[in-house]
């Protein structure tokens, strides 16, 4: 069963994607659908399995490479970390396959999406349950291909395919840190393997060794290096930028991959190699600050974002920098926790904002929203109870992620971690904000949509409702079960050797002030009222204030202009650089000088002789007496000395 | 099967094919229907005996197997001399396997003179298969010389437009280097007064002695692999050739320079090559960047490819240089996996090229609507080249960077980079062929893969996958080889370490 709970999403994907076109559309989603949600049952079984009767396994399938002293297995292998990340894999990819057959009903490449999503689901799966550096770098770049086609999947569209490029090399220059680091953890522990690694870590800590020239700390380097890939998967500031573009993509892609699970791996590798970044202090204190960093950075232009899926998907970076800042300051389960949560109240956000979008016939804009209450209501109040978990209000499951992340921040009694909180209050402050705009932009208040438009909007067929109400029970309950076993006292069993925690901040987190505790709901509240006073009290209200800091505004609604800097220092160059050594470099020097240069000069050698060659008499006779002449006076001047 | 040449009937079974097709007479057409299908058979032919040497081979030996000698000319020691390793045998494999995708793959494109285009690629395929098999120096260098002859003359007769500037561009270049490593062969001859490879293999050659010879070797196999800066031949002739020549340029000519260096530089010349590897790592680096952003400024889809192969190749040296078992293994797993990959690429824009008869990029787009199962083949491939886990190049880029991490970390990061860039103009190059609007109005009639050309894909789809996900019968016969071939290097070098110190 724990094979086969991998494998049939590829059944799922070969089967639709190479007969699908043959056998239609309804046999490709009922293939691709049926396999995937046998899948999610079975993690349920699975995560019971191993998370709560302690049965972690690794499966051992056939070796992949073995050359000298690398040797590297297929293999799966199933922790408690991993039974929770397929749990949460396959139940959103299983409501996001389902979402799917109503969402894309109208589309003419139907059995291609469902091949593509299904295969996604297997390389997610298989990233999760690697047991070695390589396995999880195959699943790594198979959901970035994945990733790649699905944000291409309009492929007419000019800017869905600069789009899925820009996704693809973004993650690639991440890949570079990531590849890196496998090199020099091979370099420094003579093997991939996790568990070898793993037990060697302590050894190595705190030796050091040339790179670049450099000599340093081996485990806080490679750490370093190998956090780069996950900065680049998990959208964090700097490789940041291809995430918002993704949106090129149908929006249940934006869910699964773009919320929920493929940018979630970042996080995950961080944690999956706990064993090392415990031993490197300063490699988790770059995580906290970029975490950090990254969370107030992308709240601040989720702020001012027009586009409904835009705005969610700055959100997802943010949200993404809490995890990462709880994995900086030790506090993994927080982060997983937060993961967790997060995946089904974000999926809910994307697929209830396509929804919306599927209602009004693919307008985006939230500047022609609004009023859409009364006509899709079921919509509506699923998108209030993922907004409401989104903000952390109580008793909702973000509610409890989001505090034992901040609290654990706080209670790190580090700068840095001072650092995390402070930024993760303004955040919270933020979120609550710009998600209430989007509810009341689009929900409420007066309708800008034009008439025919508006009249048109309709609530969704039941087949994406349906999927949207199991992510809603998790975005509503999930925080309240899981607490206990994933942050609370059972959080030792629970998790069993999966994760190595050295520091017991998680424990201190839970003895915080009160202030550090509620303040978080506070700021949530405040946000909340500061939408609605904006947006539905004084509307005319924003628009003021962004005249008012006109350059502060623009600077943040261009998104920090870090797309400009991108292109000005990065892709232009290239391509300049590449045409000038291609028609100087190789033209003119190497073939001007080289080949063509000697060709040339042996040519015009050769007119030169021929030209000798006149066949006047004369000419030869002349040439013969300066011959003569010239041989007689050497001659003479040798025979005489 | 002991006593059975199995060596000199793959070599030779192509040659008779050559002289099938020569006995054919009658009207054109039925001397180019036979032709075609002689050379078609006789490719299978020598490619399942071929698959002999891989089935029986022994994977636990590091010597030479199915070893056949002959005295050839006593008077100078020289003999006809066969045997393959685990170094040379796939590489004989990969001769066999691409000549009858190379032949089904001119099935149409090439119309005039038909007989004689088949006849050169059987007789490229013997000089090939010999240039990998041979045991001995001078064999060696005719058949890696006579390879030449039948490629200079598919670029120059049935090439395109600028064909004879291409054909004399590729085939001077060559030979320039060629001079050199005859000259090197005869000092070696009068060193060691034999021509045996095997025998030379154990011969040490004096420290001076190996400078220049390295230096010799050097020119040939940098020119034939081909190495920055003399890499300016292999874009024009890629660009003239027709689809097939492209392939087997590609997906084995190259090569040869890749296997000169492991079969001979480093081997051989142990001292010379520990001396030089700055200088490999230095120009092997600045082919990848250099070349990568090269790529991404052409307009034309055969030139991005070959220029694509020229970083590719600057993988393999570094592998090679790395002299650590991974490094090495990589090299030649990243040449084989090239082979395919780079063939593959080749002809995906033959595809393109017989209907619409144009190879530059711009005159294309929005090609998945109408053929959707060329984009599926045209992707794979792709993203084969790109090094995507899971395909062969992946499995031969990896093993280079992990052999390069241990030897020296700028190299490693340096060619890292090329994964990035190697990123952007492959789907660079697949975003503005594939991708987008179909708006041409000559494309919209365009149709999609034939059966025949699914015959020619199907196999190297398998293998690039294979060699992806289960590269382990192909490592395994590299393994002891190339373990015998570093102990041999590293004594030497401790050897003349040794002696240096005595002589302090």
């Amino acid at each position: 069963m724990f094979t086969a709970t991998i494998f049939l999403p590829l059944l799922g994907a070969i089967i639709a994607g190479f007969f699908g076109n043959r056998l239609g559309n309804r046999f490709a989603q009922l293939v691709s659908v049926l396999p995937m949600l046998a899948s999610a049952v079975f993690s349920c079984v699975i995560l019971f399995w191993v998370g709560f009767q302690g049965q972690s396994q690794t499966i051992h399938l056939f070796t992949w490479i073995d050359v000298g002293t690398l040797e590297i297995s297929w293999a799966l292998r199933f922790d408690t970390l991993t039974a929770v990340m397929v749990f949460v894999v396959t139940v959103v990819s299983a409501m996001v396959h389902v979402y799917s057959i109503g969402y894309m009903a109208q589309d003419p490449h139907i059995p291609r999406f469902m091949a593509y999503l299904s295969l996604f689901t297997f390389f997610m799966l298989a990233l999760v349950t690697a047991d070695n550096f390589v396995q999880m770098f195959f699943g790594w770049e198979g959901v970035g291909l994945c990733s790649y086609l699905l944000i291409g999947f309009w492929f007419q569209r000019p800017s869905a395919n600069a789009a899925a490029i820009k996704a693809f090399i973004v993650n690639r220059i991440g890949d570079f840190g990531f590849m890196l680091g496998i090199f020099g953890v091979f370099y420094a522990f003579g093997s991939l393997d996790f568990d070898t690694v793993f037990d060697a870590v302590p050894g190595v800590a705190g030796q050091s060794f040339n790179f670049l020239g450099m000599n340093v700390d081996i485990v806080t380097t490679l750490c370093l290096l190998l956090f780069i890939g996950a900065m680049g998967k998990s959208a964090q500031i700097g490789l940041h930028t291809w995430l918002p573009d993704a949106m090129e993509g149908p929006t249940p892609v934006s869910a699964l991959i773009h919320a929920a699970t493929m940018v979630t791996a970042g996080v995950f590798m961080v944690v999956r190699l706990s064993p090392m970044y415990e031993f490197a202090p300063i490699a988790l204190t770059v995580i906290v600050f970029v975490g950090a960093s990254t969370a107030f950075f992308a709240a601040t232009i989720g702020l001012t974002q027009w586009d409904i899926k835009r705005v969610i998907a700055y959100s997802t970076c943010s949200q993404l920098g809490y995890m990462f800042f709880a994995v900086g300051v030790g506090a993994y389960p927080a982060a997983i926790f937060h993961l967790m949560t997060h995946a089904f109240f974000k999926a809910l956000l994307f697929l209830g904002s396509g929804s919306v979008i599927h209602g009004m016939h693919d307008e985006q804009d939230m500047r022609r929203m609004g009023g859409l209450f009364p006509k899709m209501k079921v919509t509506a109040a699923l998108m209030w109870i993922g907004s409401l978990s989104l903000a952390g209000v109580p008793l909702f499951a973000g509610f409890y992620s989001k505090d034992i992340i901040l609290e654990s921040a706080f209670a790190a009694h580090t700068g840095m971690g001072l650092y995390a909180y402070w930024l993760g209050i303004a955040v919270a402050l933020m979120t609550a904000f710009y998600s209430w705009r989007l509810l009341f932009l689009t929900f409420h208040g007066k309708t800008r949509a034009d008439d025919q438009t508006f009249d048109e909007v309709h609530e969704s067929p039941p087949v994406i409702i349906a999927p949207l109400l199991v992510l809603a029970l998790g975005a509503i309950f999930s925080g309240w079960l899981a607490v206990e076993y994933f942050v609370g006292d059972q959080m030792k069993e629970f998790w069993g050797g999966s994760i190595l925690m050295l520091n017991n901040v998680i424990e201190e987190a839970h003895h915080v002030p009160d202030w550090v505790v509620w303040l978080p709901t506070g700021m949530a509240a405040i946000g909340i009222a500061a939408a609605w006073v904006m947006y539905m009290a004084m509307p005319g209200l924003p628009k003021q204030l962004a005249t008012a800091i006109r350059p502060v505004y623009r600077f943040v609604f261009r998104k920090w202009y870090f797309d400009e800097l991108y292109d000005m220092i990065f892709v232009r160059p290239s391509f300049y650089l590449g045409h000038g050594l291609w028609k100087s470099g190789d033209g003119d020097v190497i073939d001007g000088v080289g080949p063509d240069g000697i060709a040339a000069a042996t040519r015009n050698i050769a007119g030169r002789v021929g030209r000798m060659q006149s066949g006047y008499l004369y000419h030869y006779a002349f040439a013969m007496l300066i011959g003569i002449v010239g041989f007689a006076t050497w001659f003479l001047f040798g025979f005489f000395q | 099967m002991e006593s059975f040449p199995v060596l000199s009937l793959t070599t030779f079974l192509p040659l008779v094919g050559v002289l099938f097709i020569l006995i054919v007479r009658g009207d054109e057409e039925t001397v180019a229907h036979n032709a075609r299908f002689a050379a078609l058979w006789t490719s299978i032919a020598t490619f399942i005996v071929s698959l002999i040497l891989w089935l029986n081979f022994d994977t636990s030996t590091a010597d030479f197997q199915f070893v056949e000698k002959h005295d050839w000319i006593p008077a100078f020691n020289i003999s006809y001399h066969l045997g393959v390793d685990g170094i040379s045998m796939f590489f004989v494999l990969l001769s066999t396997a691409l000549t009858p995708i190379c032949v089904l793959a001119s099935w149409k494109a090439i119309k005039t003179r038909v007989r004689e285009y088949m006849i050169a690629f059987l007789i490229l395929e013997t000089m090939m298969i010999g240039t990998f098999a041979a045991l001995d120096f001078v064999l060696f260098y005719i058949f890696f010389e006579g390879v030449l002859i039948p490629m200079f003359i598919i670029i120059g007769v049935w090439g395109g437009e600028r064909r004879v500037y291409s054909a004399f561009k590729f085939f001077l270049f060559t030979l320039a280097g060629s001079v050199l490593l005859l000259v090197a062969l005869l000092v070696l001859y009068f060193e060691a007064g034999t021509t045996d490879i095997p025998t030379l293999l154990a011969f040490r050659v004096p420290a001076e002695m190996q400078l220049w010879l390295w230096l010799a070797f050097f020119a040939s196999f940098a020119v034939k692999l081909p190495m920055w800066p003399v890499h300016t031949w292999l874009p024009d002739a890629h660009v003239e050739a027709p689809t097939a020549g492209s392939v087997i340029l590609a997906g084995v000519l190259l090569k040869m320079g890749g296997y000169g260096f492991l079969r001979f530089s480093l081997p051989m010349l142990p001292l010379a090559s520990e001396q030089f590897t700055p200088l490999i790592y230095t120009l092997s680096v600045i082919a990848i960047i250099y070349t990568s952003l090269v790529a991404l400024a052409q307009e034309d889809m055969k030139k991005l490819i070959a220029y694509s192969s020229v970083a590719h190749m600057g993988f393999v040296t570094i592998g090679i240089f790395t002299a650590t078992q991974q490094g090495i293994q990589g090299g030649i797993f990243q040449m084989l996996s090239h082979g395919i990959i780079s063939a593959a690429l080749f002809l995906c824009v033959g595809v393109v090229y017989d209907r619409i008869h144009s190879r530059e990029i711009a005159r294309y787009g929005g090609l998945v609507e109408r053929m959707p199962k060329y984009a599926f083949v045209f992707m794979i491939f792709m993203l084969g080249a790109v090094g995507l886990p899971g395909t062969g190049g992946f499995i031969g880029e990896f093993l280079v960077l992990v052999g390069a991490f241990q030897d020296n970390t700028w190299v490693a990061l340096l060619a890292t980079t090329g994964i990035i860039l190697g990123a952007a103009y492959m789907l660079y190059l697949f975003r503005r062929v594939i991708f987008g609007k179909l708006e041409k109005t000559d494309l919209k009639g365009i149709l999609d893969l034939e059966p025949r050309e699914v015959a020619i894909f199907a196999p190297l789809l398998i293998l690039v996958l294979w060699m992806g996900l289960w590269p382990q019968p192909f490592l395994d016969v590299m393994n002891v080889s190339v373990a015998n071939l570093l102990q041999n290097y590293q004594t030497a070098l401790s050897a003349a370490d040794a002696i240096t110190v005595v002589g302090r």
